[in-house]
């Protein structure tokens, strides 16, 4: 029931026409791809459009000279419908870096064409940890977050209170499996175990059947190594089913922004889950935020988003100082050597192995009598440092890593 | 306690139980989708969106003019079988005398612009509805917990489904419907005025949706791509049944409902595609389906 949205944006940035000789056809093509119309269009979607076009706006890309057009595209959470998007952006319309693209099936699927093609590829939406594992590419760079640092920030929080059984309902593509793997590994290297697990189609729309399976394995935690409208449903089932006063807990362990707002704090109130950025946390965010929602219907930026923002201002800086955005691998070995640095995730690195590198943060969903606005959803627990948020290079088995 | 293929029998219980629960779902839709299909010839693409607006009427009933489930589960199906009159009166009436794939387009292209108009003011996450607080909390049956509004959605769309069945089977109403679909010239004959009988056949088969609609939103997520999720699965439904079968909707409504819900238990992965695979050997051997009289 989904079609093919093709928008066609050309960005504020109408640049004057003779510094950019190196740009290949003269300008920057950026290409936002997601979820324009499913189940994570409202966590990206239109939003991850908005927030690249922001990115160009506040680099001043104009003033710099530089031409920056942004086009973007549904993929339908389909790795084939992606693909055949990628390929006739790279080859017909001179597309020069693909940002975003979450669903992690369709995320590897362009990680593959982008490198043959020698172009860029910036995740913000995808999770697999893969990417940045054995997947990594060297015109990739994987920005906001992965299941790994999701299992580490939310399996070990849980854990170490005393979660140590564990069940996962697993939704059936690459991203699902990965996240179920990488929070068992955390749980069992905290003495914990894994009871059992489900793995449920995407998108599913009844999870009664996998819940009453996850309460009859009597496990302490019940993981929710899904996303979007699948973790919302699955919560809103859990309670209707009495999972939770019946003394078993649920993980979520990813969960958006979005997803608290349509679940409502009375269900989602309690709620423990990892995140790398909250529009609530500081003026510059709030800021975003506001000026953000007024361009997207009154939707407050996701993470997704944000790092959209960030991964596309690093981009432009890197191509700023290269002159050139022609070769991708030298496009993302200078953004490596570069260190990262923006309003909303403030100073960063990014690895050898494509790792973008900053804080991770634990929330806890407010209690409905703690919140003062449609938005006021979160509050920090706790926050895991940028050195210890995500998985050592070492372990990840990519090509790149030398040693 | 004994075992099952090496599942425990109260855990297999409970999922059959849940398969009815699900079942009903696909019963009330397929029904809907058979009446209309039975009664107007027409493949109604538009149900799932019908459904969906459902579901958001009662959202906007609920959070605008604080009327609760119970009004709205009375309201909400004249308010969308309104919509659907609407429709037929400027567009399907238009299309009875051509080929059946006029109609499946017509419909479609609707479905995609109600789902495309409701994505674009309500977003794609979905929206919060609670289970009204009457019917909250559930029962232990030893084997599984039932929660009271599951109890209810089972019983609710019994009777639906079975007064619908009398309606067009057993009373004079039916039969002169049924006969209009058969000869309208001669039954128009008899002073019976047939194209607002069928208007008003649509009207009912769109509030079927609705109804199923207000049904889901306690429990599902209330969001445009409810629908489209829903909808192919209850084609395949509605074709299994047989085209255009009223019985065969509702039984195999809920008997995919109970195959599917095992599918979950033994090899959940291919729980979405079972419902196709028996389409598929359906097709094979009983081509008008289980229930349908051959044409």
């Amino acid at each position: 029931m989904k079609r093919l949205v093709s928008l066609a944006i050309l960005s504020a940035a109408l640049a004057c026409g003779t510094a950019h000789a190196q740009m290949t056809d003269g300008v920057i093509k950026i290409g936002v791809m997601n979820d324009m119309s499913g189940t994570y269009a409202d966590l990206a979607g239109p939003g991850s459009v908005v927030a690249a076009q922001m990115a160009v706006e506040d680099f001043g890309a104009a003033a710099k000279g530089l031409k920056v057009e942004i086009v973007g595209a549904d993929h339908q959470n389909k790795p084939d419908v992606g693909s055949n998007v990628v390929r006739q952006w790279i080859d017909v319309d001179k597309v020069d870096v693909i940002v975003d693209v979450p669903t992690s099936s369709v995320a590897l699927a362009v990680n593959e064409i982008v490198r043959q093609k020698n172009k860029v590829f910036l995740i913000s939406g995808a999770a697999a940890s893969n990417l940045t594992g054995d997947k990594c590419a060297p015109t990739t760079v994987h920005w906001t977050y992965d299941t790994w640092a999701l299992a580490n920030g939310t399996g070990n929080a849980i854990v170490k209170t005393g979660g140590k059984n564990w069940f996962f309902l697993t939704a059936d593509y690459a991203f699902g499996h990965a996240l179920e793997r990488d929070t068992a590994a955390v749980v069992e290297k905290n003495g914990g175990k894994v009871l059992g697990r489900v793995r449920h189609p995407f998108p599913a729309t009844d999870f009664s059947s996998f819940l009453l399976q996850a309460q009859s394995s009597k496990a302490q935690i019940i993981g929710l190594a899904n996303a979007g409208a699948d973790t919302t449903t699955a919560i809103k089932q859990a309670a209707e089913f009495g999972i939770v006063r019946g003394g078993q807990n649920l993980a979520a362990l990813l969960i958006f922004l979005t997803d608290i707002k349509a679940l409502g704090l009375e269900t989602a109130q309690g709620l423990v889950f990892t995140e790398a950025w909250y529009w609530d946390m500081n003026d510059a965010n709030r800021d975003f935020a506001k000026k953000f929602s007024e361009r997207s219907k009154g939707l407050y930026p996701s993470m997704v988003q944000a790092g959209v923002y960030s991964a596309v201002t690093h981009y432009l800086k890197a191509v700023h100082e290269l002159k050139s955005d022609a070769d991708g691998g030298a496009v993302v070995a200078k953004m490596k050597s570069m260190p990262t640095d923006d309003k909303l995730f403030g100073k960063g690195t990014i690895r050898e192995d494509g790792r973008k590198i900053h804080p991770m943060y634990l929330f806890e969903v407010k209690k409905p009598s703690e919140s003062k606005g449609p938005w006021d959803l979160y509050k920090v627990r706790a926050t895991i440092p940028a050195e210890e948020a995500f998985r050592p290079m070492k372990d990840g088995g990519c090509s790149l890593v030398k040693g | 306690m004994f075992e099952i293929f090496g599942i425990p029998s109260q855990a297999l219980f409970g999922q059959l139980l849940i398969g009815l629960i699900n079942g009903s779902f696909y019963a009330l839709l397929s029904l809907g989708l058979a009446v209309i299909f039975g009664m107007l010839n027409i493949i109604n693409f538009a149900h799932g969106a019908q459904y969906m607006m459902g579901a958001f009427a009662a959202f906007f009933l609920l959070n605008y003019a604080g009327l609760n489930y119970w009004f709205a589960l009375v309201l909400v199906p004249f308010m969308v079988g309104a919509f659907g009159v609407v429709i037929e009166r400027l567009f399907l009436q238009r299309l009875y005398k051509l080929d059946h794939l006029y109609g499946l387009l017509l419909t479609f292209g609707l479905a995609l612009i109600i789902e495309g108009v409701f994505r674009n003011n309500f977003g794609s996450s979905g929206l919060p509805y609670r289970v009204p607080p009457t019917l909250q909390g559930g029962q232990n049956l030893g084997f599984m917990f039932l929660p009271n509004y599951r109890a209810w959605v089972i019983v609710a769309s019994l009777l639906v489904c079975i007064s619908t069945w009398y309606v067009i089977e057993r009373t004079r109403l039916g039969a002169n419907l049924r006969a209009a679909t058969e000869n309208p010239t001669l039954v128009r004959a008899f002073g019976i005025n047939v194209p607002r009988m069928i208007t008003l056949t649509y009207g009912f088969g769109v509030a079927l949706a609705a109804f199923a609609g207000v049904m889901a939103a306690p429990i599902y997520n209330v969001s445009p791509q409810m629908g489209s999720h829903l909808i192919i699965v209850v084609f395949a439904v509605v074709v299994i049944g047989g085209m255009g079968s009223i019985l065969g909707a509702i039984v195999t409504g809920f008997g995919l409902g109970v195959i599917e819900g095992l599918t979950k238990v033994f090899f959940p992965e291919a729980s979405n595609t079972v419902i196709f695979i028996i389409m598929a050997i359906v097709l094979l051997i009983r081509p008008a389906g289980l229930f349908g009289r051959r044409a």
